[in-house]
């Protein structure tokens, strides 16, 4: 019986099987943010520790950052803090940081691709649950929290336990104005928020094979909101062709091992897998949520669902999730006013995720609704300048939108991008948690960027296909 | 060792009804703005606890009856969301501080934070959780005795059989869930597991 990508990478980085019986697991890649690091640092120091291998440890400033202006100090003195504090332990221990004042900064799980740090058949940790984006390139790549940080910065390992894997094959043509948002989105429809624990997701079929880097990465972002530590697609030509010539990516002679590497690690053909979970593509419409977890969507074409298509044990958080969001069953998803629209983060803030809007929006007249606020937020420095060069700023701020800086922004809350009052807000962001975005009673609608940008224009949730033409 | 050491865990527990409660709303995003984990046990909850309270309702974590309690009783994908460790050290300064909770089933990175700060998360089928809840509801200052030794959970004259992982059992058992020391201990193990990896030895 053959082994899958998560076994053969699983039994590469063991380091040792501890007492416990879990297992101790060797990390390739160690991501850091200013949220989640400071603390680890400072246990680390209290234990009169060491980072034992700071050349595989990456940092960079995200979730704090506010994206209309970073001059620096910035006027939240808490946020300038804690970018003090990144900045101290990055410098004393001798770790690679993408610094905003270089033009480097960015979410760190877009800059870790951006740059070729992330590579097939590695082992990604950070203390950030958005981790499993990597595992896009075949990669192993899942959150963490502080103690464990501090465990990575002294060991580079962890004592973890061992997945099950789901293989979950999507099959078909996507049709037109359907995008890996809409995919993600609905195979947490489908397998639910908490489907996924104990399991990692091994995405495949030729649907997932003929997607982008970008489209795979969102696609994989999402894997955790399935309740899924990580998810993962087998390295191919996509995975290389993106890879080759990106700074840390192998180069030279380098290269031809290191393919030929990344092709071992790939699931055997009679690989065993805990279970298969099959979706045709043609079934997948766009999808909105209506509720407050990521598994409470439907199709734009469709209705809030009724308590009476949930399991008894599902209807008090239906019921709450009505309540919160101020909607009734039956009614429809589209129409639904909202005041706010954002198009970024981790899940679709990369140059592909705006060019699907921009392709829309360029030589037509298409204007922001006047009583939305409607943000465009790269996902990295990067992002936003390849967006400069091509002028889509220009066709983004004609059209009514705000061109920010790089950042989380309004995805989460801890910087000035937040929702106020009892705010809708259509966002390409990954999660619809209560408060998520701000404000205690703001709502939150999960859609793709294309999905955001129709419903910034309506002033309300609207069939993108419909609003722009897509065939 | 000794103090390390997860056997047994008693106290009086609190009740939280719901399926899949996010780290979001267990400890709000602006909270995390901060280098220390301290002060964060009084905002646990904080945004659902001020929203029930307009509604002229009782968060569990406001209600008197569960005052002093230590020991919280969840339901399905409890701490699901954001990696943020700040969810468990929130709810671990809470009040007289949460020593375990127990659930129908947990997110995997909440249940790895909880592991790291000694706090077993351990799992009860949904008919004996609903139980126990309804004990604890009507009887909230009945004393919950956490087994990890047996795996069984007692209150008042009931016992529930508890499910808990063989390796997180044995790392609390023997007090090993601070696990840096015993991941240092393997250095040479893990320089030579990096030593076979060809990236870690620039793909010679």
């Amino acid at each position: 019986m053959g082994r899958t990508l998560y076994d053969k990478v699983f039994e590469a980085h063991t380091v040792a099987r501890l007492p416990s019986g879990q297992y101790q697991l060797l990390m390739g890649l160690h991501l850091i943010h200013e949220v989640t690091s400071p603390q680890a640092f400072s246990m680390l120091e209290e234990l009169g520790l060491s980072v034992l291998f700071p050349e595989r440890t990456f940092a960079t400033v995200d979730h704090i950052i506010p994206t209309a202006s970073q001059l620096r100090p910035f006027r939240d003195t808490l946020a300038e803090q804690m970018l003090v504090a990144l900045e101290g332990n990055v410098s004393r221990h001798k770790i690679r940081y993408f610094a905003p004042e270089r033009g480097e900064q960015g979410i760190v799980h877009v800059i870790g691709p951006e740059n070729g740090l992330t590579q097939p058949g590695m082992t990604i940790c950070c203390g950030d649950s958005h981790t499993a984006t990597h595992g896009a390139f075949g990669a192993i790549a899942f959150g963490i929290g502080t103690s464990q940080v501090r465990d990575v910065l002294a060991t580079q390992t962890l004592s973890m336990g061992r997945l099950k894997v789901r293989r979950i094959e999507i099959n078909g043509q996507l049709r037109a104005g359907i995008t890996a948002k809409d995919v993600t989105l609905y195979v947490i429809n489908r397998l639910g928020v908490n489907g996924g624990v104990g399991y990692a997701y091994e995405y495949a079929g030729d649907t997932i094979e003929r997607m982008s880097m970008d489209e795979r990465m969102t696609i994989c972002n999402m894997a955790i909101e399935g309740g899924a530590r990580c998810g993962y697609i087998n390295p191919d030509q996509t995975t290389y062709d993106y890879l080759k010539g990106r700074t840390y990516a192998p180069a030279n002679d380098k290269w031809d091992r290191a393919v030929e590497y990344w092709n071992s690690v790939r699931s055997d053909p009679d690989a065993a897998y805990a279970d298969t979970v099959k979706f045709r593509a043609e079934d997948i419409e766009p999808m909105v949520t209506w509720g407050i977890t990521p598994g409470q969507s439907a199709p734009v074409t469709g209705q809030v669902p009724a308590i009476a298509d949930f399991q008894v044990d599902e209807q008090e958080s239906v019921k709450e999730a009505y309540q919160y969001m101020a909607v009734k069953p039956g009614a429809p998803i589209a129409g639904q006013k909202i005041n706010v629209a954002f198009i970024g983060s981790c899940t679709n803030g990369r140059l592909s995720d705006f060019e699907s809007v921009v392709s829309v929006l360029k030589d037509k007249s298409y204007k922001v609704a006047p009583h939305v606020q409607a943000l465009v937020v790269p996902g990295s420095m990067k992002v936003k300048d390849e967006m400069l060069s091509r002028g889509w700023d220009k066709v983004f701020t004609a059209a009514g939108f705000e061109f920010r800086e790089a950042g989380c922004s309004m995805c989460l809350a801890m910087n000035p991008d937040k929702l106020t009052g009892n705010q809708v807000s259509a966002s390409s962001s990954n999660r619809n948690f209560k408060g998520r975005q701000g404000s205690p009673t703001g709502r939150t609608l999960l859609m793709s960027p294309i999905m955001v940008a129709a419903a910034a224009i309506a002033g309300e949730v609207t069939d993108a296909r419909q609003l722009f033409g897509i065939v | 060792m000794q103090d390390a050491k997860r056997i047994t865990l008693s106290g009086q527990g609190i009740v939280l009804r719901g399926n899949d409660i996010d780290t979001d709303r267990i400890i709000p995003a602006r909270y995390l703005r901060t280098v220390v984990f301290d002060g964060l046990g009084e905002h646990t909850f904080e945004d659902d606890r001020a929203q029930l309270k307009q509604s002229g309702q009782v968060h569990s974590f406001d209600d008197p009856k569960f005052k002093g309690a230590e020991i919280l009783l969840v339901n399905r994908n409890f701490g699901c969301g954001s990696s943020r460790e700040h969810a468990p050290q929130a709810i671990k300064r809470w009040g007289n501080g949460i020593k375990a909770i127990v659930g129908e089933s947990f997110a995997e990175i909440f249940f790895g934070n909880c592991v790291s700060l000694g706090i077993p998360c351990v799992v009860l089928d949904a008919a004996s959780m609903e139980r126990l809840m309804a004990t604890i509801e009507s009887e909230p200052k009945s004393k919950i005795k956490v087994d990890i030794q047996t795996k069984n959970l007692e209150v008042g004259g009931s016992s529930f059989p508890i499910v808990i992982g063989d390796g997180v059992r044995q790392q609390f058992l023997e007090g090993r869930w601070d696990t840096t020391a015993e991941l240092l201990a393997n250095k040479e193990a893990i320089l030579a597991t990096a030593k076979k990896l060809p990236y870690f030895n620039s793909w010679s």
